[in-house]
């Protein structure tokens, strides 16, 4: 269960940070939810894999399954959930806003032949 | 116990709501609720600052639950010092918003604001680190909506890029978090200090690692080299204001190294040998360097200040990686210094670029600017003190540093790059100063494609009439600059008080005891009262905490 958690995690991080060099903004969004989900895994798998335990403390009970990590996990899905969505609506407004779906800057960003060029020469 | 410590961050809060439920189409109710509770806030920090100067450390158990189960917030120097940065900046940003109708661009300004102070307040009170994470979440969350405030293509874009930046940063928190609790059973910051303490060397791989991804989340928010790339753009696009205000996000990063790293993972531990302590120096001048490169290769006014915090930022970076007690001394100085510092001068910006012609922010001749004479004056206060000439407090923080690095194996590299970047620093503010303040001609036709200077400018838009400059927004400046005067006039009574905030950060023994020691509620079960045993779990290498709760029966559930 160990080999299947871990590679798991192992493969969806990898596939999001592949995706998330995509650097346009549909695969990096994709990209950043296949992260937030091995993250959600290997919080679960951060206060040991059992099986078959008690889900809380109970009187008499040696073995029960450790509930900090799914307190953590339930608050890492509401977050990454809402972030998510946010940035789902924030990349949209900027491709419709302006026209690109990229995400790093444009070579034609820096603006500089106005610097030195046209309006200097006025 | 005292409920005060709370309030930084219930009040922003609550404020925040009823902004949005109850006054979301009223602009002068939302402005009088925004600008009340700034006060209030700023009244509550002071109180909170005092009492905790003479080195008091407050505890606040939410709840009354004890510290390693429940949340607990702490209120010692450090926070509160930050408390009062934040207060101080915020009253002086929504005066400004307000002042230059910012606010009126959206519909939510005032509620995004009051959850983004909500945020950062609860970032600095915090004891426990997961809790940490929430607040960080708190404060991107309302930031990304105030970083797209107003709109605009470029804007939104910047957005974009500053939201995935900090999602990934956010998942990387966790995967550290993760780590952090899977090695030591706890994420609470006493408790996590003991029982890290208390781990030995053959099985310390993974709270390495954990130590070195917490130091790469809080490089990202803190934006030191090589992970700084998404500063520039997101400041320079935000709203004037609101860069403004993101002048404090950059130091809660800071202020999370100095709180964990002093507590949890202090860099001369034999654990921690050849990680931070060894980095975070180089780190620091690298960026140091590239921001103020940034600075002489800038081409628009507001890309050169957004630079600038790098160049700061890196400053901070070197002043703390000394972790010694002169170093922090020199680091929280700076930190204040830095934070009024960038955002005057982003407020500057702002003005000027609603009182320039089409040029916008860029670098090169344009219309003169109305009320030119006050503006550049502002600017050339600032721009000294960012970039640390004498007189003002920038030049008092890079010499504190300077003498601090002095005790360093980087002492050479340390000077050279500080020195060489001031002067870096001085051409390229003295630059942009020059050509926006003084090099101004008329330009008929100018063309524009920034949407900022499409909305803000001032001859084509009718709504801004060729009005004379507002008083509010120049007093909230001039507010930051006088505080930055007075921030220099009182160096020396400031510097005592930091280096006694670092001797409090250098010895945690006091903050370990307090957060830990203090008896929290009894659960009543079946007429008996149950204490918490405080004592039976700390110092148990690489124990879960199931096993360690598990020999608490305090905390059984009732009606088995």
């Amino acid at each position: 269960m160990e080999l299947i958690v871990a590679s798991a995690v192992g493969v969806l991080t990898a596939a999001g940070l592949y995706l998330v060099t995509r650097l346009r903004t549909f695969p990096v969004i994709i990209g950043v939810a296949l992260l937030t989900y091995a993250v959600n895994v290997f919080l679960f798998a951060s206060g040991r894999l059992t099986v078959g335990a008690a889900p809380i403390l109970r009187d008499g009970m040696e073995n029960y399954a450790d509930p900090l990590p799914q307190a953590l996990v339930l608050t890492a899905i509401v977050i990454s959930f809402g972030m998510t969505a946010v940035v789902v609506v924030i990349a949209l407004g900027a491709y419709l806003a302006g026209d690109d779906d990229r995400v790093n800057d444009a070579a034609d960003h820096l603006d500089t032949t106005r610097v030195g060029g046209k309006e200097a020469g006025q | 116990m005292s409920h005060w410590i709370i309030a930084p961050v219930l009040l922003p809060g609550l404020l925040a709501a009823f902004i949005v439920l109850a006054a979301r189409f009223h602009r002068d109710i939302q402005r009088t609720v925004s600008l009340g509770g700034a006060v209030a806030l700023l009244v509550i920090s002071l109180a909170l600052f005092v009492n905790a100067s003479d080195g008091t450390l407050t505890l606040y158990q939410l709840g009354d639950w004890a510290a390693p189960f429940g949340i607990v917030l702490v209120a010692d120097r450090l926070s509160t010092t930050m408390l009062l940065l934040t207060s101080v900046l915020s009253l002086s940003v929504l005066m400004y918003a307000i002042g230059t109708n910012w606010d009126e661009r959206g519909r939510h300004f005032h509620a995004l604001f009051q959850f983004q102070l909500m945020g950062i307040n609860g970032a600095f009170l915090t004891g426990d680190v997961f809790n940490l994470f929430v607040f960080f979440e708190v404060l991107l969350i309302a930031s990304y909506g105030l970083m797209i405030h107003g709109g605009g293509a470029k804007r939104m874009k910047a957005g974009t890029q500053y939201v995935l930046y900090n999602l990934l940063g956010s998942t990387l928190f966790l995967f550290a978090l993760g780590t952090i609790y899977a090695e030591t059973g706890t994420l609470n910051m006493a408790d996590l200090a003991q029982r890290v303490a208390a781990i030995s060397p053959d099985e310390s791989s993974g709270i390495r690692v954990a130590a070195v991804l917490l130091i790469i989340v809080f490089g990202i928010k803190a934006a030191i080299a090589p992970v700084h790339f998404w500063l520039p753009s997101s400041y320079s696009e935000a709203p004037g204001p609101v860069a403004a205000l993101f002048a404090i996000m950059t130091k809660v990063g800071a202020y999370a190294i100095l709180r964990i790293y002093t507590l949890v993972f202090p860099a001369d531990a034999p654990l921690f040998e050849g990680l931070h302590g060894a980095w975070l120096m180089p780190l620091g001048l690298v960026g140091l360097v590239i921001g103020m490169i940034g600075v002489l290769g800038a081409w628009k006014l507001d890309r050169l200040i957004a630079f600038s915090v790098i160049g700061s930022m890196g400053m901070v970076t070197i002043a703390i990686s000394i972790f010694t007690e002169a170093g922090i001394t020199a680091g929280l100085y700076y930190i204040v210094h830095s934070t009024l510092a960038t955002a005057a001068l982003f407020m500057i910006a702002d003005f000027v670029l609603t009182h320039r012609g089409g040029a916008g922010l860029r670098l090169y001749a344009s219309t003169p600017i109305r009320g030119n004479a006050m503006l550049a004056g502002l600017f050339f206060a600032a721009a000294i003190a960012m970039t640390g000439l004498p007189p003002l407090s920038g030049f008092i923080g890079k010499l504190l540093i300077l003498d601090a690095a002095y005790s360093t194996d980087l002492v050479v590299w340390a000077w050279a790059a500080i020195l060489g970047s001031s002067l870096v620093a001085v051409v390229g503010f003295a630059r942009a100063g020059t050509i926006v303040f003084w090099k101004s001609r008329q330009i008929a036709g100018e063309m524009q494609d920034d949407p900022r200077s499409e909305q803000d400018n001032v001859d084509s838009k009718p709504d801004y009439p060729s009005a004379p400059l507002k008083a509010l927004p120049l007093v909230a400046i001039g507010g930051l600059v006088a505080l930055i005067g007075v921030h220099t006039a009182l160096a020396g009574p400031a510097t005592a008080f930091f280096r006694a905030t670092a001797q409090q950060l250098q010895s945690p023994e006091p903050y370990i005891s307090v957060v830990l020691d203090t008896e929290g509620k009894e659960i009543k079960e079946g007429g008996n009262a149950l204490g918490y045993k405080k004592d039976d779990h700390s110092g148990e290498e690489g124990a879960l905490a199931g096993e360690d709760a598990a020999e608490e029966p305090a905390v059984e559930e009732g009606g088995n």
